[in-house]
């Protein structure tokens, strides 16, 4: 078996193969379903109304998806430019630390200035954050997917370091969470009464920005070159690890924005389960949208609504939630293999 | 070597018939082709002609879509590599498989015994190498290590693998490619040899040169086809480059140089490796108005100097001194402000970047003046237009400026870089391979191209491995021997065994014992 470069992708190819892959991913996921002893049908019709059957359903998927927003843009950024990025769990987290930081009385500002203030020190947090192995990559060629990776898990023992001491909220009767952060320094409601807030709106605009950026500057223009290939861009000229710095500080500060308007719009304060993975999740929303930032917002929202719509499934079929994790990461790669086979032909011998 | 070409002679290989597609390119259309005892068949073609496939097919790594092969008179099984060894078929391939860490006997006898029996064959097998290579005029010592070996001696241990192994018929992939020209006379010295035993040789090239002193026949392939099939004592060149290039072959007048000032200075310059030697103390000027062609067998640091002039590799020692001033710092970016034009060794690793389109690429050395943006926002409309412009003064074949470059073949991508480097008239310009892989045609209009810049004063560099090229184009010769520079000669001042000399490492005085 081997692989041919493709010299054209046909306009319906593009549709056709992502369609593909989501269609393979429903036929993988009905097996399983059948061997939990449930009907597909049953259990994808609950999915899907347990996702968008009501206004309720509705918001909370995208309630749920605004986080997604931002760690998928913050990973397809940095894919672009080939910055494997695999820690967006932790700069969302040091987002929001520095949103409780701020925005628990330290400052206290009208809510017009405070919290545009919280959200740039977070995105800033979030960037400094990856420019340490951004860092280590150009200057001495150490793996991001490595030094990435494993600050993951040394930023959630800091966090929980912090909510067993400084941050720990004295009223909290033990819990390791934080203070709850100033009504000034809160997102509003986006509907009185609902869960979702103006973090889904900031989530859209910061997309169309990242399309822009990607687009239409310069620096967008670098970061593709970069991404595309690397020794081209330099040869052309192109600053390269000046890139790759700048690309870490924007993906960074994208996915810290995930943990203030966690904070700042939905929680209210810092636990440690502030995050179910929003951030390795924010990896299959960027592959799903195959890097494009308007399409992260659509893919994010499908990734929320599976997640949102199997837990609603669960309560009335008897089917586990965790089905939502296999479809998601089964979409993954089937949308992984369908990208390869957009661009390669098979060939048998 | 007048074997007679005539109706008693035996074949020994037939291949008629051969089709291969793959998807909508027809690598080999209905090609036939025989080849009698005692005979060398040149098999002439461009790149991308169908020579290697043809030799894939026979060699089992292709399947044919339609043909059949014939070994001494039985049909070659499709498909199976050990049919073609198993059939007395060996081949040279252009780029060696040998293992480094082993010597010389041990490469020829590997896979030609069970391994339990290696060590008992070994004076015997030392006793054939040693016969065959005396009587075959293929000198190498079977107990030495293939990393002690040159180049031209690693290709007769390749040689010898196929004799040991019985070859009758011997196939020779652009065998001269990495040979300096006495080698190349001593390769063919043992071509002579073979046939005279009675051997067959294929012999695999773009040059019409070689075809002309080593061949009995022509096959001349042309975009998959067989273009024409001459006996080679009756074709002249020309009509030979004519079936190769399907037409009038495009040519090049080169007038006087007018040479100006020094525009570009090396001094004493040395860098680390960059794949093949690194420079040593290597003190070069390029003056306007003249072009200087750098020749060398392939890794002498050719590499090393274009990435060093082109700003991707650090001197570690000397200075770059460009229109009278000696850079402190040298860069890409620095190259490109300093007014260099750069023509870079590898088209798709280096030169282009395949997923972007023809715009974006063009852009990729000028995004950053006005011309091309603004206030961090880059003007596509501008780009297309200029894109548009080169498509149109370097006659592009493209669809549009959106369309990818991956799309584009070699000769058109290699007219982007041109018009990218050689916009706003550089002074200074490094060409390196510039033509390497290219057609007739496209290689014509990239040498007018390096002319006319010439003409209007600006100063050329030429590193090229085609000393052909070097010879045609070149003003001045410099010759790069591991990573050191010999003194430059005129045109015409040396002959090509002096250049082969000075490329093999030696003295030009002691030419004279190695030309026979």
């Amino acid at each position: 078996m081997r692989l041919e470069p493709r010299t054209v992708t046909s306009g319906a190819a593009t549709i056709l193969w992502p369609a593909g892959a989501i269609l393979a991913t429903i036929v993988f996921s009905s097996v399983l379903v059948m061997i939990a002893g449930a009907s597909p049908l049953t259990v994808f019709w609950l999915v899907v109304k347990g996702a968008a059957g009501s206004q309720f359903a509705a918001l909370e998927t995208l309630t749920r998806a605004t986080p997604l927003i931002f760690t998928g843009l913050a990973v397809a950024v940095a894919f672009r430019a080939r910055l494997w990025n695999i820690g967006a769990e932790a700069q969302l987290y040091l987002g929001a630390v520095m949103t409780v930081v701020l925005g628990t009385g330290a400052v206290t500002l009208p809510s017009a200035g405070l919290i545009p203030l919280i959200m740039i020190a977070a995105m800033l947090t979030g960037a400094l954050t990856l420019l340490g192995p951004a860092i280590l990559k150009t200057r001495f060629g150490v793996d991001e997917v490595v030094t990435t990776l494993l600050l993951n898990f040394i930023v959630l023992l800091f966090v929980s370091m912090l909510l067993e001491g400084p941050l720990k909220d004295p009223m909290g009767l033990g819990w390791p969470q934080s203070k709850r952060v100033i009504a000034d320094a809160q997102l509003p409601r986006l509907i009185q009464g609902k869960r979702l807030h103006f973090g889904f709106v900031l989530a859209v605009v910061s997309a169309i920005v990242v399309w822009v950026i990607m687009k239409k500057t310069v620096l967008g223009y670098e970061m593709r070159a970069v991404g595309h290939n690397a020794e081209a861009a330099r040869f052309a000229g192109i600053p390269v690890n000046r890139v790759i710095v700048k690309t870490a500080l924007l993906s960074g500060g994208l996915a810290a924005l995930a943990g203030f308007s966690e904070v700042a719009g939905l929680k209210g304060n810092l636990t440690l389960d502030l995050s179910p993975g929003y951030g390795y999740t924010g990896i299959v929303v960027a592959m799903l949208a195959m890097l494009n930032p308007l399409g992260v917002i659509a893919a994010a929202i499908f990734v929320a609504g599976i997640f949102v719509g199997a837990d609603a499934m669960s309560r009335s079929a008897n089917v586990p939630s965790y089905i939502a994790e296999v479809m998601v990461a089964t979409s993954l790669l089937t949308m992984v293999a369908a990208i390869m086979l957009m661009r390669y032909r098979v060939r048998w011998r | 070597m007048d074997h007679a070409e005539g109706p008693e002679a035996e074949i020994v290989l037939r291949l008629a018939g051969m089709t291969k597609r793959f998807g909508p390119l027809v690598a080999n259309d209905a090609i036939s082709l025989s080849l009698a005892r005692g005979e060398v068949v040149a098999l002439l073609g461009e790149n991308g002609a169908g020579k290697t496939t043809l030799m894939n097919i026979l060699f089992g790594h292709y399947t044919a879509d339609e043909g059949q092969i014939e070994a001494f008179g039985k049909a070659l099984p499709p498909g199976d590599p050990n049919a073609a060894l198993a059939a007395g078929i060996g081949m040279v391939h252009q780029h060696f498989t040998l293992a480094d860490q082993m010597t010389v006997l041990e490469n020829i006898v590997l896979g030609t015994r069970p391994l339990w029996s290696f060590n008992l064959g070994k004076a015997e097998a030392r006793r054939r190498i040693r016969e065959l290579a005396t009587g075959y005029g293929l000198d190498v010592d079977p107990d030495r290590m293939i990393t002690e070996l040159s180049v031209g001696e690693r290709q007769r241990v390749e040689i010898l693998k196929a004799l040991y192994r019985e070859a009758r018929i011997l196939i020779l992939d652009e065998p001269t490619a990495v040979l300096t020209p006495m080698e190349t006379d001593a390769l063919f010295a043992t071509l002579k040899k073979l046939v005279a035993a009675g051997l067959s040789v294929i012999f695999i090239s773009h040059k019409l040169g070689e075809v002309q002193s080593v061949s009995d026949r022509v096959v001349v392939l042309r975009g998959g086809k067989l273009a024409g099939e001459r006996v080679t004592s009756d074709a002249t060149r020309r009509e030979l480059a004519e079936l190769m290039v399907g037409g009038q072959l495009p040519v090049n007048e080169i007038g006087p140089p007018t040479p100006g000032a020094t525009l570009f200075e090396l001094r004493g310059v040395a860098t680390r490796t960059m794949g093949g030697a690194a420079l040593k103390q290597v003190s070069m000027q390029l003056r306007g108005g003249e072009i200087t062609g750098l020749a060398g067998i392939s890794g002498n640091g050719q590499a090393a100097l274009a990435a060093l002039i082109a700003g991707t590799l650090e001197a570690s020692e000397g200075n770059i001194i460009v229109h009278g001033e000696t850079a402190r710092h040298w860069s890409p970016r620095t190259a490109l402000d300093k007014g260099l034009g750069r023509i870079p060794e590898d088209r798709h690793a280096t030169g282009m970047i395949g997923d972007m389109s023809v715009a974006e690429n063009v852009i990729s050395e000028a995004y950053r003046s006005p011309r091309f943006s603004r206030f961090g926002f880059l003007d596509w409309t501008a780009a297309a237009s200029f894109a548009g412009d080169i498509i149109k003064a370097y006659d592009v074949k493209c669809p549009s400026p959106e369309a990818r470059v991956r799309l584009l073949s070699g000769g058109n991508m290699q007219k982007l870089i041109l018009g990218r480097a050689l916009d706003g008239n550089p002074d200074i310009i490094l060409a390196s391979q510039p033509t390497r892989g290219l057609d007739v045609g496209a290689v014509a209009y990239v040498h007018a191209r390096l002319i006319e810049a010439r003409d209007r004063g600006a100063a050329v560099l030429l590193i090229s491995e085609d000393l052909d090229e070097i010879q045609t184009l070149s003003d001045r010769i410099l010759v790069i021997h591991r990573g050191h520079l010999s003194k430059p000669s005129l045109r015409g001042e040396l002959s090509v065994m002096e250049l082969g000399e000075l490329m093999a490492g030696h003295g030009v005085a002691e030419g004279a014992e190695h030309a026979a």
